[in-house]
């Protein structure tokens, strides 16, 4: 009897023990439903920045990999071709006419032309990208330091943010943009890049320029970079969130 | 046999833990024996509250980070060592297959052998996704959501734990209770045929952790833990570029996101059998111990 009693009560603590992760479960999809908790758990980015940033020395360099570490295959995610009429007649001229503006708070905005970009010393680098949904590729990026460009309209001091303009547009007709810190532009290995691989970086990896920022996620790495604006804050552009993929709930400090 | 204390033929059907005083009346202190029981009581301040805290944090903490961490495998539901990721080069991998029927399976491939999982991994309720909307958080699909809780409570686990080390080893909690002494690990063949045969140490035995419980919660809260915090900041870029050692100690990114993952259900494990052992030793003399510091030992035989 009292075995019987203890069995019963052994299925009792079972049940109770799954209706209560069921009935977490819900509370958690409530709790992501609610106006307010979201933006509690948003409050972990500030944390991962400032500690991120505390720990990582400025100068320190993102791991940099030999040749044969190279994947066979580097994967195109997001928009793989912006589609549009304007970008289909550069391609048609082989970019010959790209340029990239770069203004805002500058002392001197300026139109880059690809093959002015193009005659500047070059830096390549073979990293790794790593995507928000997890995996990684290994490629070989060849570009323009961001800092030499940026160092050309000589940025103000009240310029905090660098805001990446793109060709692409999605489904929706909402244009990609990406921003990182100005402070970050000017970090050696952060390079606008028109070569993957020893090759003429193709449409689906963002031809004819993209964005190289290594040591943050593969989101922020703007393809099809057409206008740099430097700006004190992001409130105003986009969303508002400083990027495509962040106005969709991303963290804009992808470090992690 | 009597695995449990419930079943125990010595016990009263009246449940005589749950009328003991309640914690702020002095009147038994701990140590002190429950007069007039047929099987003597002696009630125990076992858990001071910095553990009682931690521990129900952490209850909260990997229940989320678990599943929100299965929310982020399912935007990319396949593992690899080394640092890249080539998808032709899996050590796990889960996926929805069509077949020429038009009828959808969960795939699920270890090693090269694959297995139909339908209805669980791969393919579930009539969604292609890695890991069911039961075992996620959010239920839905949405990477930003399950990064944003997972980042969260990783701070709140990683701080947790730290507040609990700190206190183990200022405290003494960890060599005099955690820290197994010469003596315990000869007792190891012992407890491990105790275990298998489900007889729990009583009386003076159960008022201390026993060698198993001793190396699991150390192997826990001072391997599995540390191993699955550094092996999610190896997947971070940045932490990368500050302590490249990482990458090296774990075998690369991939690496260490496979290694996450076998830590993740090291973890459930851990759980499982926890859990188990707190209901098969008194379940509710367990939580409350856990709950109010007080647990009770009873003493057979001894009048």
């Amino acid at each position: 009897m009292k075995h019987e009693q203890a069995m019963e009560r052994r299925g009792f603590l079972k049940a109770t023990v799954g209706a209560a992760s069921l009935v977490a479960l819900a509370g958690c999809d409530k709790l992501t439903q609610s106006s307010w908790f979201p933006s509690i758990l948003h409050k972990a980015e500030g944390l991962t920045e400032r500690a991120q940033r505390a720990v990582t020395p400025a100068s320190a360099m993102a791991k940099e990999y030999e040749e044969g570490d190279i994947s066979n295959v580097f994967p195109a995610n997001g928009n793989t071709d912006p589609g549009t009429e304007e970008y289909a007649v550069m391609v048609k001229n082989d970019f010959a006419d790209w340029q990239v503006l770069i203004d805002g708070l500058v002392t001197t905005p300026t139109m880059f032309s690809l093959g002015a970009i193009k005659e500047m010393p070059a830096r390549t680098q073979i990293t790794r990208h790593d995507c928000v949904e997890g995996w990684s590729a290994i490629g070989k990026w060849t570009g323009v330091p961001l800092g030499d460009l940026l160092r050309k309209v000589e940025p103000l001091p009240t310029a905090k943010y660098a805001v990446f303009y793109c060709a692409d547009i999605d489904d929706e007709g909402l244009s990609y943009y990406e921003s990182m810190a100005v402070a970050d532009c000017f970090h050696p290995q952060t390079i606008l890049a028109y070569e993957l691989n020893d090759k003429t970086l193709d449409i689906s990896h963002g031809a004819p320029l993209r964005l190289r920022f290594e040591r943050q996620l593969g989101y922020k790495q703007a393809k099809y970079v057409e206008r740099i604006e430097l700006v004190e804050s992001l409130a105003d552009i986009g969303g508002g969130k400083g990027g495509y993929w962040e106005d969709q709930g991303y963290e804009w400090y992808a470090g992690i | 046999m009597t695995p449990t204390l419930h079943v125990d033929p010595l016990v009263p059907e009246t449940m005589p833990v749950t009328s003991a005083p309640p914690v702020d009346q002095p009147s038994t202190a701990p140590g002190e024996w429950v007069a007039g029981q047929d099987s003597p009581e002696e009630r125990i301040y076992r858990h001071p509250l910095p553990v009682r805290i931690g521990h129900w944090l952490n209850v909260v903490c990997l229940f989320i980070l678990i599943m929100s961490g299965l929310q982020i495998f399912n935007a990319h539901p396949a593992l690899y060592w080394g640092d890249r990721s080539d998808r032709d080069r899996t050590l796990l991998s889960i996926r929805a297959v069509k077949s020429d029927e038009g009828q959808v399976n969960g795939i699920t491939t270890i090693l090269g052998h694959p297995f139909d999982t339908t209805g669980v991994l791969g393919y579930s309720s009539n969604s292609a996704r890695a890991f069911p909307a039961w075992a996620t958080v959010p239920s839905a699909k949405w990477l930003a959501m399950g990064r944003q809780w997972h980042l969260f409570f990783a701070w709140l686990f990683v701080i947790n734990g730290l507040l609990f080390a700190a206190y183990a080893f200022i405290s003494r909690h960890f060599t005099e209770d955690l820290l197994p002494t010469g003596r315990d690990l000869k007792t190891i063949p012992q407890a491990v045929k105790d275990h298998l045969r489900l007889c729990h140490p009583k009386g003076d035995e159960a008022k201390r952790y026993n060698v198993l419980q001793k190396l699991a919660y150390i192997g826990v809260l001072f391997g599995l833990a540390p191993l699955i915090v550094l092996t999610g900041l190896t997947m971070s870029p940045t932490i990368d570029t500050a302590f490249p050692w990482l990458l090296t100690i774990f075998g690369g990114r991939q690496a260490a996101r496979t290694i996450h993952f076998i830590a993740c259900f090291s973890f459930v494990g851990f759980i499982i059998i926890h859990v188990a052992q707190v209901m098969l030793t008194g379940f509710f003399n367990n939580i409350r111990s856990m709950v109010t510091g007080y647990f009770v030992v009873r003493h057979e035989g001894v009048k």
